[in-house]
């Protein structure tokens, strides 16, 4: 057991020696990883903000239907369990004139006339219901439903749909599904540059030290002791390359919001990414960590298992 | 110690390089292995280290049944027995010291450990004193008693010596041999191939004589055949 520990940790020194010998085979392998790592904590970063911008879209579409003021309580409960039992409905929500004035004062708080004027009025806003889909892009069971002529009787004037939102959720779910794929395509793309790279530069390692490695084989070093110390060098790449990727992500959101308004990049919400990358920082972290190590230490897995020859033959 | 039964070794189809080898080595014995160039000695040798298989027959070292012997285990044979190669096989980089310290720091051995075996061992050779030197630094004979040393190291049952003296003039060639014969009487197995005359007539062991693949004779104290 103690002789194993002893190895342990001989084998991590070689894989730091061998990583600081190998010093400028390795940039070309880190350059690779950290553009990988950098597409992979973009998608991730992008697709959490696109999401976050349907969210938000989403949140804000409501059916508003305005009800006579002559509705009593009692029909104003009835027409609400009826909306209750259509699908797709998330929430209704009662809001009586006073809430409705109380709401308009607010909006409009800054804007002394409205307020004066509205003052001088015995309220003239509407009570309303202001129904909440599920699914934003099925109305129609709740529009049939409006339409009926007994439960138009009960409404003051026309139900407001917020309507051309769904042109805005449409094309940022097809963004969203864009930068995802083309995200996953160019994490792929790279992650096999990466490994093809890393590949080659433990194949190159493993020739300058070829004499080297048969005579630690001769003298009965296990095959781990071999292979350790590459392994141990890869998941060094993987580490720094993780650590560059995310200080790049930092840097470019430091730039991007003192430099730009959050307006300027359209459909990505620039200050919520940038906040979603501070609040995340240790899982976003995280993640380029493993990807780094995964792609670093299974490349140098295949190189070494093809190009140290461990078995005799027969 | 080391048993072979039956032991053949084919290279591609018809390249027969041991033909039905038998042979049974005691612990403690000093055996001198004789015989040309391609007679088969290198073969044997490496089907004992395990880094050839036979194509047929038995082989038993140690204890170890060989024909069972998953390639994981290989290592842990290679630690039993030490082995000389005719070219050193030193690492250039690294000094006397490093060299022979390597050998125990690739099987976990401790740095007290190995503060305590190096200085030895090297003593055994009659290195003291070179502790720093580069292998390009020494002579033929010191190299091949650095790679004794390292064989030693770890106190192997078993010494494997392959032309140990091929490389050297005939007195370093003398000290290499005098250091294996001091190995020997604390108590190591030595397999000795060699083709210098004069090192088997003045050591009087036990001498097998292999001959295209096949052992032509086998004395208790023998003197060279030709």
């Amino acid at each position: 057991m103690k002789r194993r520990f002893i190895s342990i940790g001989r084998v991590f020194k070689a894989g730091m020696l061998n990583f600081v010998r190998n010093a400028w085979l390795a940039v070309a392998a880190i350059a690779v990883m950290v553009i990988t790592l950098t597409i992979v904590l973009f998608s991730v970063i992008a697709s959490a903000t696109f999401n976050n911008t349907i969210q938000q879209i989403t949140d804000k579409i409501d059916i508003s239907v305005y009800l006579k003021d002559d509705v009593n309580e009692q029909a104003r409960n009835d027409l609400i369990a009826q909306i209750k039992q259509l699908e797709n409905i998330k929430s209704v929500e009662y809001i009586s004139k006073a809430d409705a004035l109380e709401r308009y004062k607010e909006q409009n708080k800054d804007n002394l006339d409205l307020l004066v004027a509205i003052s001088q009025t015995n309220n003239p806003l509407p009570a309303s219901l202001q129904i909440k889909p599920q699914n934003p892009e099925n109305f129609d069971p709740i529009k049939s439903f409006l339409e009926q002529d007994n439960i138009k009787a009960l409404q003051s004037e026309q139900t407001s749909y917020s309507g051309d939102r769904k042109d805005a959720i449409d094309k940022i779910t097809s963004a969203t599904v864009f930068i995802q794929q083309a995200g996953i395509a160019g994490i792929i793309v790279f992650a096999f540059i990466s490994m093809l790279i890393i590949f080659n530069t433990i194949r190159m390692a493993i020739f300058n030290r070829r004499e080297e490695l048969n005579i630690m084989r001769l003298l009965g070093a296990s095959t781990w002791y071999i292979r350790g110390p590459f392994v141990i060098e890869t998941i060094f790449y993987g580490v720094i390359s993780a650590i560059i990727s995310v200080g790049l992500c930092k840097l470019v959101f430091t730039l991007q919001t003192s430099a730009f308004d959050a307006s300027t990049f359209g459909l990505l919400d620039i200050k919520f990414a940038s906040d979603y990358f501070a609040e995340h920082f240790w899982t976003i972290f995280g993640i380029a960590l493993a990807v780094g190590i995964l792609i670093g230490a299974v490349s140098s897995m295949i190189a070494t298992r093809r190009y140290l020859k461990f078995k005799s033959t027969k | 110690m080391i048993l072979l039964d039956r032991v053949t070794k084919v290279y591609g189809k018809t390249n027969i390089a041991l033909d039905r080898i038998n042979l049974h080595v005691e612990p403690k014995e000093f055996v001198i292995i004789v015989g040309q160039s391609g007679a088969g000695k290198s073969t044997f040798l490496k089907l004992l280290t395990r880094e050839e298989r036979p194509s047929s027959g038995k082989i038993i070292v140690g204890g170890i049944d060989y024909e069972h012997l998953k390639d994981k285990k290989i290592p842990l044979i290679r630690r039993k027995i030490g082995v000389v190669f005719q070219d050193f096989k030193l690492l250039q980089n690294k000094t006397v010291y490093e060299n022979v310290s390597f050998a125990l720091e690739i099987v976990g051995a401790s740095n007290s450990e190995i503060k305590y075996t190096v200085p030895r061992v090297l003593s055994i050779v009659g290195l003291q004193g070179k502790e720093k030197s580069y292998p390009r630094e020494l002579s033929g004979g010191e190299r091949q008693r650095v790679a004794i040393a390292r064989a030693i190291a770890r106190q192997p049952k078993i010494l494997i010596a392959d032309e140990p003296t091929g490389n050297l003039d005939p007195k370093h060639a003398w000290d290499v041999i005098k250091v294996l014969e001091k190995i020997n009487k604390y108590g190591t197995t030595v397999l000795l191939t060699t083709h210098n005359q004069d090192v088997v007539n003045k050591l009087k062991r036990r001498v097998i004589t292999i001959e295209g693949g096949k052992v032509v004779s086998d004395r208790a104290s023998g003197g060279y055949d030709k």
